[in-house]
Protein backbone atom coordinates (compact mmCIF):
# COMPACT_ATOMS: atom_id res chain seq x y z
CA UNK A 1 0.00 0.00 0.00
CA UNK A 2 1.26 3.42 -0.98
CA UNK A 3 1.14 5.81 1.90
CA UNK A 4 0.63 9.31 0.54
CA UNK A 5 1.45 12.39 2.50
CA UNK A 6 -2.29 12.99 2.99
CA UNK A 7 -2.83 9.47 4.38
CA UNK A 8 0.09 9.83 6.73
CA UNK A 9 -1.29 13.11 8.09
CA UNK A 10 -4.77 11.67 8.54
CA UNK A 11 -3.36 8.63 10.32
CA UNK A 12 -1.28 10.81 12.59
CA UNK A 13 -4.22 13.04 13.46
CA UNK A 14 -6.53 10.12 14.28
CA UNK A 15 -3.89 8.44 16.47
CA UNK A 16 -3.41 11.72 18.30
CA UNK A 17 -7.16 12.04 18.83
CA UNK A 18 -7.32 8.47 20.14
CA UNK A 19 -4.58 9.02 22.70
CA UNK A 20 -6.30 12.17 23.94
CA UNK A 21 -9.70 10.55 24.12
CA UNK A 22 -9.39 8.47 27.32
CA UNK A 23 -8.57 11.51 29.44
CA UNK A 24 -11.36 13.60 27.97
CA UNK A 25 -14.16 11.06 27.87
CA UNK A 26 -16.43 11.57 30.83
CA UNK A 27 -19.36 9.45 29.66
CA UNK A 28 -18.10 6.55 31.78
CA UNK A 29 -17.84 8.85 34.79
CA UNK A 30 -21.36 10.17 34.20
CA UNK A 31 -22.61 6.59 34.04
CA UNK A 32 -20.80 5.72 37.26
CA UNK A 33 -22.26 8.77 39.03
CA UNK A 34 -25.73 7.93 37.73
CA UNK A 35 -25.33 4.40 39.13
CA UNK A 36 -24.51 5.87 42.54
CA UNK A 37 -27.33 8.45 42.53
CA UNK A 38 -29.85 6.20 40.82
CA UNK A 39 -30.25 8.86 38.13
CA UNK A 40 -31.28 11.60 40.57
CA UNK A 41 -30.15 15.16 39.92
CA UNK A 42 -27.18 16.47 41.88
CA UNK A 43 -26.98 19.98 43.26
CA UNK A 44 -23.87 22.01 43.95
CA UNK A 45 -22.88 22.97 47.47
CA UNK A 46 -22.86 21.04 50.71
CA UNK A 47 -19.79 19.05 49.78
CA UNK A 48 -16.25 20.30 50.13
CA UNK A 49 -13.59 18.46 48.18
CA UNK A 50 -9.93 19.21 48.85
CA UNK A 51 -7.40 18.20 46.22
CA UNK A 52 -3.98 19.53 45.25
CA UNK A 53 -3.99 21.85 42.23
CA UNK A 54 -0.98 20.08 40.76
CA UNK A 55 -0.03 16.50 41.60
CA UNK A 56 3.51 15.61 40.63
CA UNK A 57 2.92 11.90 41.00
CA UNK A 58 -0.40 10.48 39.87
CA UNK A 59 0.17 7.35 41.93
CA UNK A 60 -0.62 9.02 45.25
CA UNK A 61 -2.81 12.08 45.15
CA UNK A 62 -4.16 13.08 48.57
CA UNK A 63 -7.86 13.93 48.50
CA UNK A 64 -10.26 14.71 51.30
CA UNK A 65 -13.97 15.20 51.17
CA UNK A 66 -16.30 16.61 53.81
CA UNK A 67 -20.08 16.58 53.52
CA UNK A 68 -21.90 17.43 56.77
CA UNK A 69 -25.15 15.49 57.03
CA UNK A 70 -24.31 12.93 54.37
CA UNK A 71 -25.01 9.22 54.74
CA UNK A 72 -22.65 8.19 51.96
CA UNK A 73 -19.94 9.80 49.86
CA UNK A 74 -18.49 8.54 46.58
CA UNK A 75 -15.40 9.84 44.82
CA UNK A 76 -14.99 9.53 41.05
CA UNK A 77 -12.00 10.23 38.80
CA UNK A 78 -13.51 11.22 35.47
CA UNK A 79 -10.42 10.41 33.39
CA UNK A 80 -9.41 7.05 34.88
CA UNK A 81 -9.98 3.73 33.06
CA UNK A 82 -12.49 2.92 35.82
CA UNK A 83 -14.00 6.13 37.21
CA UNK A 84 -15.05 4.77 40.60
CA UNK A 85 -12.54 5.43 43.38
CA UNK A 86 -14.12 4.92 46.78
CA UNK A 87 -17.61 4.81 48.25
CA UNK A 88 -17.91 5.43 51.98
CA UNK A 89 -21.03 4.77 54.04
CA UNK A 90 -21.19 6.44 57.43
CA UNK A 91 -22.63 4.64 60.43
CA UNK A 92 -24.23 6.08 63.59
CA UNK A 93 -20.85 6.46 65.32
CA UNK A 94 -19.15 8.43 62.55
CA UNK A 95 -17.86 11.64 64.16
CA UNK A 96 -18.15 13.63 60.95
CA UNK A 97 -19.06 12.81 57.38
CA UNK A 98 -15.51 13.26 56.15
CA UNK A 99 -12.83 11.02 54.72
CA UNK A 100 -9.25 11.52 53.59
CA UNK A 101 -7.38 9.07 51.42
CA UNK A 102 -4.83 8.82 48.60
CA UNK A 103 -5.84 7.95 45.07
CA UNK A 104 -4.37 7.21 41.65
CA UNK A 105 -5.02 9.51 38.70
CA UNK A 106 -4.17 8.49 35.13
CA UNK A 107 -3.64 12.08 33.99
CA UNK A 108 -4.90 15.64 34.31
CA UNK A 109 -8.63 15.36 34.94
CA UNK A 110 -11.60 16.24 37.11
CA UNK A 111 -12.12 14.59 40.48
CA UNK A 112 -15.78 14.49 41.48
CA UNK A 113 -17.24 13.88 44.93
CA UNK A 114 -20.93 13.04 45.24
CA UNK A 115 -22.65 12.90 48.62
CA UNK A 116 -25.96 11.29 49.41
CA UNK A 117 -27.69 13.41 52.05
CA UNK A 118 -29.89 12.07 54.82
CA UNK A 119 -33.03 13.36 53.03
CA UNK A 120 -32.15 11.38 49.90
CA UNK A 121 -30.88 14.30 47.82
CA UNK A 122 -27.44 14.34 46.22
CA UNK A 123 -24.79 17.03 46.23
CA UNK A 124 -21.69 17.25 44.11
CA UNK A 125 -18.32 18.98 44.10
CA UNK A 126 -15.66 18.81 41.42
CA UNK A 127 -12.01 19.88 41.20
CA UNK A 128 -9.50 19.71 38.36
CA UNK A 129 -6.15 18.18 39.25
CA UNK A 130 -3.13 18.61 36.98
CA UNK A 131 -1.05 15.45 36.96
CA UNK A 132 2.59 15.55 35.87
CA UNK A 133 3.21 11.78 35.82
CA UNK A 134 0.17 9.52 35.42
CA UNK A 135 -0.46 6.71 37.86
CA UNK A 136 -1.73 3.84 35.77
CA UNK A 137 1.47 2.06 34.82
CA UNK A 138 1.39 0.49 31.39
CA UNK B 1 -2.77 -13.90 50.68
CA UNK B 2 -0.68 -11.02 49.48
CA UNK B 3 2.74 -10.83 51.04
CA UNK B 4 3.73 -8.44 53.80
CA UNK B 5 0.30 -7.07 54.62
CA UNK B 6 0.52 -5.14 57.86
CA UNK B 7 -2.29 -2.95 59.18
CA UNK B 8 -1.42 0.13 61.22
CA UNK B 9 -3.95 2.29 63.00
CA UNK B 10 -3.64 5.40 65.11
CA UNK B 11 -6.35 5.78 67.75
CA UNK B 12 -6.17 7.82 70.97
CA UNK B 13 -5.77 5.63 74.06
CA UNK B 14 -8.42 7.53 75.96
CA UNK B 15 -11.20 9.99 75.24
CA UNK B 16 -13.99 11.80 77.06
CA UNK B 17 -17.41 10.14 76.76
CA UNK B 18 -19.10 11.41 73.61
CA UNK B 19 -15.89 12.91 72.27
CA UNK B 20 -15.12 12.87 68.54
CA UNK B 21 -11.72 11.40 67.81
CA UNK B 22 -9.68 11.32 64.60
CA UNK B 23 -8.56 7.89 63.43
CA UNK B 24 -5.82 7.28 60.88
CA UNK B 25 -5.34 3.90 59.28
CA UNK B 26 -2.81 2.51 56.84
CA UNK B 27 -2.37 -1.02 55.56
CA UNK B 28 0.64 -2.08 53.54
CA UNK B 29 -0.66 -3.67 50.35
CA UNK B 30 0.55 -3.37 46.77
CA UNK B 31 -2.97 -2.72 45.40
CA UNK B 32 -2.25 -4.12 41.94
CA UNK B 33 -4.75 -2.26 39.77
CA UNK B 34 -5.11 -4.77 36.93
CA UNK B 35 -4.09 -2.05 34.44
CA UNK B 36 -0.33 -2.55 34.52
CA UNK B 37 1.64 -4.83 32.23
CA UNK B 38 4.76 -6.82 33.00
CA UNK B 39 7.92 -6.74 30.86
CA UNK B 40 6.41 -9.29 28.44
CA UNK B 41 3.32 -7.18 27.84
CA UNK B 42 0.98 -9.41 29.83
CA UNK B 43 -1.56 -7.78 32.11
CA UNK B 44 -0.75 -8.22 35.79
CA UNK B 45 -3.99 -9.48 37.38
CA UNK B 46 -5.86 -7.22 39.76
CA UNK B 47 -5.16 -7.80 43.44
CA UNK B 48 -6.51 -5.15 45.78
CA UNK B 49 -8.25 -4.66 49.08
CA UNK B 50 -11.86 -4.06 48.10
CA UNK B 51 -13.52 -3.17 51.40
CA UNK B 52 -12.61 -1.50 54.68
CA UNK B 53 -14.99 -1.63 57.62
CA UNK B 54 -14.80 -0.05 61.07
CA UNK B 55 -17.03 -0.72 64.06
CA UNK B 56 -16.98 0.38 67.69
CA UNK B 57 -18.43 -2.16 70.15
CA UNK B 58 -20.31 -3.66 67.21
CA UNK B 59 -21.81 -0.36 66.05
CA UNK B 60 -20.93 0.83 62.61
CA UNK B 61 -18.56 3.76 62.12
CA UNK B 62 -17.66 3.66 58.43
CA UNK B 63 -17.82 1.19 55.57
CA UNK B 64 -15.64 1.98 52.55
CA UNK B 65 -15.85 0.26 49.16
CA UNK B 66 -12.44 0.46 47.51
CA UNK B 67 -11.74 0.39 43.77
CA UNK B 68 -8.37 -0.07 42.02
CA UNK B 69 -7.93 3.73 41.86
CA UNK B 70 -6.89 3.81 45.52
CA UNK B 71 -3.13 4.10 45.97
CA UNK B 72 -0.67 1.47 47.15
CA UNK B 73 -0.78 1.14 50.95
CA UNK B 74 -4.35 2.45 51.30
CA UNK B 75 -4.61 5.25 53.83
CA UNK B 76 -7.82 6.47 55.40
CA UNK B 77 -8.44 9.24 57.88
CA UNK B 78 -11.87 9.83 59.41
CA UNK B 79 -13.58 10.76 62.67
CA UNK B 80 -15.58 8.67 65.11
CA UNK B 81 -17.61 9.31 68.24
CA UNK B 82 -16.62 7.44 71.41
CA UNK B 83 -19.82 7.13 73.51
CA UNK B 84 -18.34 4.74 76.09
CA UNK B 85 -15.22 2.71 76.81
CA UNK B 86 -14.75 -0.01 74.26
CA UNK B 87 -12.91 -1.24 71.26
CA UNK B 88 -12.59 -0.17 67.64
CA UNK B 89 -12.48 -3.13 65.26
CA UNK B 90 -10.89 -2.55 61.85
CA UNK B 91 -11.35 -5.08 59.04
CA UNK B 92 -9.87 -5.09 55.53
CA UNK B 93 -11.14 -7.52 52.86
CA UNK B 94 -8.70 -8.67 50.16
CA UNK B 95 -9.67 -9.70 46.61
CA UNK B 96 -8.25 -13.16 47.28
CA UNK B 97 -10.60 -13.71 50.22
CA UNK B 98 -8.11 -12.88 52.97
CA UNK B 99 -9.36 -10.76 55.84
CA UNK B 100 -6.99 -8.56 57.84
CA UNK B 101 -8.14 -7.50 61.27
CA UNK B 102 -6.89 -5.33 64.06
CA UNK B 103 -8.52 -3.69 67.06
CA UNK B 104 -7.77 -0.85 69.46
CA UNK B 105 -9.25 -0.30 72.91
CA UNK B 106 -10.25 3.19 74.03
CA UNK B 107 -10.66 4.08 77.70
CA UNK B 108 -12.82 6.89 79.04
CA UNK B 109 -10.69 9.61 80.61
Amino acid sequence: MDLTRRDALALGASTFALTLLPFRASAAADDAIATFTGGAATSDGGVSLTTPEIAENGNTVPVSVDAPGAVAIAIFAAGNPTPEVVTAKFGPLAGSQALSTRIRLAGTQDVVAVAQMADGSFAKASNTVKVTIGGCGG
Amino acid sequence: MAKGVKPRVKVPKSAAAGETVTIKTLISHKMESGQRKDSDGNLIPRSIINRFHVTFNGQEVIDVTIEPAVSTNPYFEFEAVVPEAGEFAFTWYDDDGSVYETSNAVAIA
